[in-house]
């Protein structure tokens, strides 16, 4: 590739404004007795490294399970255990165990950015080059662009980095996109293993391998290739789950950590359906614990259907981004116990069609980075986060011209819009409202930004301006799950019609 | 609709350019600071509280207003927005100040002066027509400029990490130097007369305005073969040249003339008692001669030469500015550098009176002045490199020899400026941009002279890239060696003696090329 030194420079750029938003401060600094997810992660190294591998997830007198816990698979458990070898070498103070809680300096600041630096370089970024290099049919100046955008995306720069697991997920994108099955499903594995909120994806990749196996006859290279991925997935768990194994108590006690199903439907404040349901109706306080679990099954696993059932009758590398990005979507708005961070997994497979759809995924990505304001605003990471969302915007409008890019051809509705006017012949009018619809999101997600950085709540509600913030993007995030549900589904007929254009 | 995608996007690529480095210039705001930090808040401080007759006597802290006097009511006018921020930071007593308040604005007053540089690259882009390359944008000249001048390495390290106000002050040199290529000399003499109102190290670059304007503007032809014309000279022009650079300096100086306090201004402005280098050794010719001493006396002393007794203690690299004295080599004094400088710039400034190759030939003179002044100058600033780098890279997208020159100087130049940010949390930092823009400025160079000979031979490749090992063993080998205690400035010697070749070798290098141009009249007819 003859422009390779732009692509070194979007890479360069990356890793430059990454570390410069480390600088900042961090979640939960100076702020006992809990801290925040910094002091987590160091606590898991000071774990791991003290104490045998049977008791990383029992609760006992040197492991209060109370004060962050280890609740993520053993892939992360081994990697805080390598991370703490490195910090003995530095500082055996960082992980003594029981005397280093709360630990804070400037060193260990560094430190603890740089594990997470190097891991991006090692995992993700290189996923992220590698992705952009293989897009197909678009020229080396639009796979430069998308790769830089990708990498300034906000939200995964903010949120304090411990999220490289990520990385593992675009590695399993690459590799099944691309007919590396069997890479792709060990890299979807063991980033399963990384972080168990990667199984909002699963479905998706289920979907489309089992779609492809089909495709290929059950009956000759079909069976071969369900029993070869079957034998990867199988052995990359058996792995990584091996020191869990020994005993049938071991194995339970990790699952009943990964899935706290008795933390309640949402915690804190979440763009999600159920919380910003709740302002109507308190869900929570009158149902049962169990019939709220039944409810929020029942819905993600009705919104996902549609999607998935198209995957497998015709899988497809651009119909498995789009269900990929759909199902993770439903997974966020109507799941049980979901984070406000989890929209970082949306967010990924958004990246990816980033050059097939600039408008509405630059519009989803801000929107993405919008939601957790709250959260950033308690990190006091304000200033980074208006600079970078900047930064990104900037990005995405000078390399797709984004603005350019609303008519109903580049919103892949043409197809939609089509079929509806069969019924309503004067149905044309879909990009102009998506355009107001952007111009008016954005200057609420403004207005709402400077409110709550300026205005003080009334009294009567305290929570009043968070709420709203969730409660916005909310609203957007169904937008969307109806907007990229349309594309799914109109996908095939909009394919053929495609070529015919071409 | 419409109108916010032009204003965003549209292809409109110089307002991304300035709008990326805006951003990430307000992302450097938590970074490290260096003491000119408070420096600028002292004098911030004196302005504000002190009437004017005090400002150069004032001396409760130990970083006095030395600038002249144009920066001073610069100071002033920003202290009137600061008092808005924190008003404790105008207390001359308050030493060493630095409320989050008060970084936040001393910082934006960079970002938002920079406004001037920004501009200055603009007009730099409209004028300057590099060599004619691909259709796509990225190859263009122009945009490779842009990228240059406003993502240049040093002057993000050095205003906006270390604390400096140098991006509007090259941003007065650039906008004067485009006005000579736009033909309107009198705002550029104008320009320039207030520049050095501001900074008097601008003084170095001074000849070469002033024998490109009285030979380019005030005589208003020339012969055929491109000699002097001396029936054409403009009396009037002449006068009008004088009258601004006068009017300019009596606004300046006039107030301090009334109350009698020139000699004290002038005592501040060039305060002679300093050492020859820095506390930091910049990369010029004195580095390597004070290099040469050092090792000619440590063989002197290996070889039973020199009585131990009688090489005096005091060490350049302790840190502090002072007096220094050389062991083997005659010891440097203020006269001798300034005769050296006196004598690397006369070449180049009768290059301009004998050759004159309209505003181009002026630019490679006002470089040349630069340099020189950095190579011979008495305490030259490491810094001081920025004022020969920013009008270089407006030739490197004109010929394939500037462009080599160029990358050459701006390379090692800007690696000269590593020791300047010490602190680890910095590290990342200058090593990420320094590649960021070395990697962009030598491919895009080389892609855009690509038809042409390579821009640089193995040796030079190879002395750049030793510039990877000696980052690696200053940086990253060095301070877990037992010689860290006991040598704690071998480091920063080896930077700056490596540097120093490498800026002789640009320096030589352009003068040559200056030097061996072809003639007036080929270049004039074209």
């Amino acid at each position: 590739m003859e422009k390779w030194y732009l692509m070194t420079a979007a890479v360069l750029l990356g890793l430059t404004v990454r570390w410069t938003v480390s600088l900042n401060s961090y979640s939960g600094a100076g702020k006992p007795p809990m801290f925040g997810d910094y002091e987590a992660q160091r606590h898991w190294q000071e774990i791991t490294f003290n104490l045998p591998i049977k008791q990383w997830y029992f609760n006992s007198s040197d492991n209060n399970l109370q004060y962050w816990g280890l609740d993520y698979p053993p892939l992360t458990a081994y990697h805080s255990f390598l991370c703490a070898y490195v910090a003995k070498f530095i500082n055996p103070d960082w992980i003594a165990l029981h005397t280093s809680r709360g630990y804070e300096s400037q060193a260990h600041k560094l430190f603890m950015r740089a594990t997470v630096l190097i891991a991006d370089l090692l995992i993700y970024i290189p996923a992220v080059v590698l992705y952009c290099c293989c897009l197909k049919e678009i020229s080396t100046k639009k796979k430069i662009a998308s790769a830089l955008c990708i990498l300034l995306y906000p939200g995964l720069i903010l949120i304090d980095y411990g999220h490289f697991h990520l990385g593992f997920a675009l590695w399993g994108v690459l590799g099944v996109s691309y007919d590396w099955d069997l890479l792709g499903s060990l890299a979807f594995c063991l980033a399963v293993n990384y972080k168990q909120m990667e199984l909002y994806h699963s479905l998706p990749f289920f979907c489309f391998l089992l779609g492809k196996c089909f495709k290929k006859g059950l009956k000759g290279k079909g069976l071969v290739l369900l029993i070869k991925l079957t034998g990867t997935v199988v052995a990359s768990f058996v792995l990584c789950w091996l020191p869990f194994f020994t005993e049938r108590e071991q194995t339970l006690q990790v699952l009943r950590r990964l899935f706290p199903v008795d933390r309640g439907l949402f915690e804190d404040k979440v763009a999600n359906i159920w919380c910003s349901f709740s302002v109507f109706l308190k869900i929570r306080d009158i149902l049962p614990h169990h019939i709220q679990i039944m409810i929020s099954f029942c819905f993600t696993f009705l919104s996902l259907l549609p999607a998935c059932i198209k995957l497998t009758l015709h899988p497809s590398p651009k119909g498995f981004r789009f269900t990929l990005v759909s199902c993770a979507l439903s997974f966020f708005l109507f799941s049980f116990q979901v984070h406000e961070k989890s929209i970082l997994l949306v967010s990924l497979p958004v990246c990816l069609v980033l050059s097939e759809i600039p408008f509405m995924s630059t519009w989803f990505l801000l929107v993405s980075t919008f939601s957790m304001l709250p959260l950033l605003l308690k990190d006091e990471l304000l200033m980074p986060s208006v600079v970078t969302v900047m930064a990104f915007f900037i990005a995405c409008a000078t390399s797709f011209s984004i603005f350019e890019k609303t008519s109903e051809e580049e919103l892949q509705l043409k197809c939609f819009s089509t079929s509806v006017r069969k019924y309503f012949t004067c149905f044309t009018f879909l990009p102009k409202i998506i355009q107001h619809l952007f111009l008016m999101s954005v200057i609420a997600m403004i207005l709402l930004t400077m409110m709550t950085v300026t205005l003080d709540p009334p009294q009567k509600l305290p929570d009043l301006f968070s709420v709203l913030v969730c409660f916005v993007s909310c609203l957007h995030f169904l937008f969307f799950l109806v907007y990229f549900n349309i594309i799914i589904m109109w996908d095939s007929k909009n394919g053929r019609s495609q070529k015919k254009i071409n | 609709m419409a109108a916010f995608g032009i204003a965003t996007g549209g292809g409109n690529w110089f307002s991304a350019l300035a709008l990326g480095v805006t951003l990430l210039k307000c992302l450097l705001i938590p970074t490290y600071h260096s003491t000119d930090f408070e420096v600028h808040r002292n004098w911030l401080a004196i302005t504000h509280s002190l009437p004017i007759s005090q400002w150069y006597y004032e001396a409760t802290s130990e970083w006095t207003l030395d600038y002249p006097p144009f920066f001073a009511w610069f100071e002033y006018a920003l202290s009137h927005v600061a008092k808005y921020f924190d008003h404790e930071m105008l207390n001359v007593r308050n030493l060493n100040y630095s409320s989050p308040r008060t970084l936040l604005f001393q910082r934006f007053s960079v970002i938002f002066t920079d406004a001037l540089f920004v501009y200055a690259v603009h007009e730099c882009c409209k004028c300057i027509d590099g060599k004619k390359a691909g259709k796509e944008l990225t190859e263009k000249p122009k945009f490779i400029l842009s990228v240059l001048l406003l993502w240049n390495f040093g002057l993000l390290i050095v205003d906006h990490i270390h604390f400096q106000y140098n991006g509007f002050l090259s941003g007065l040199m650039l906008l004067s130097i485009a006005r000579f290529f736009q033909k309107r000399h009198m705002e550029g003499a104008f320009l320039f007369a207030v520049l050095l109102h501001f900074k008097h190290i601008y003084l170095y670059v001074a000849p070469a305005y002033g024998v490109y304007l009285l030979r380019s503007y005030c005589f208003t032809a020339n012969k055929p073969d491109g000699s002097i014309r001396w029936n054409s000279f403009s009396f009037v022009r002449l006068i009008s040249l004088g009258l601004i650079v006068f009017l300019v300096s009596a606004v300046s100086l006039g107030p301090f003339l009334a109350l009698n306090q020139l000699p004290q201004v002038f005592s501040r402005l060039f305060p002679f008692k300093r050492g020859l280098c820095h506390a930091y050794w910049a990369p010029n010719f004195w580095a390597l001669y004070s290099a040469l001493d050092k090792v000619l006396s440590v063989i002197g002393l290996e070889l039973k030469l020199l009585d131990p007794n009688k090489i005096p203690k005091a060490s350049m690299t302790s840190g502090l500015v002072q007096q220094f004295q050389h062991t083997v080599l005659p010891s440097v004094t203020p006269l001798a550098t300034f005769i050296c400088t006196l004598i690397a710039v006369l070449p180049s400034v009768f290059c301009v009176w004998f050759k004159p190759q309209g505003p181009r030939g002026f630019l490679r003179c006002l470089i040349l002045c630069a340099l020189s002044s950095f190579m011979f100058g008495w305490h030259v600033h490491e810094k001081a490199i920025l004022l020969a780098v920013l009008p270089m890279s407006l030739l490197s997208v004109g010929k394939a020899v500037d462009a080599s020159i160029f990358l050459i100087l701006t390379t090692t130049g800007h690696y000269s400026l590593f020791p300047l940010l010490f602190t680890a949390p910095e590290l990342p930092i200058k090593i990420l941009l320094m590649l960021l823009f070395t990697i962009y400025s030598i491919s895009s160079l080389k892609t855009l002279f690509r038809k042409e000979k390579p821009l640089f031979n193995w040796m030079e490749t190879f002395y750049l890239l030793g510039l990877g090992p000696l980052e690696v063993f200053c940086e990253f080998v060095f301070p877990f060696t037992s010689w860290n205690l006991k040598y704690p400035f071998i480091p920063l010697l080896l930077t700056s003696v490596y540097c120093a070749v490498g800026i002789t070798y640009a320096w030589f290098k352009l003068y040559v090329s200056v030097l061996t141009d072809p003639p007036v009249g080929k270049t004039k007819k074209q």
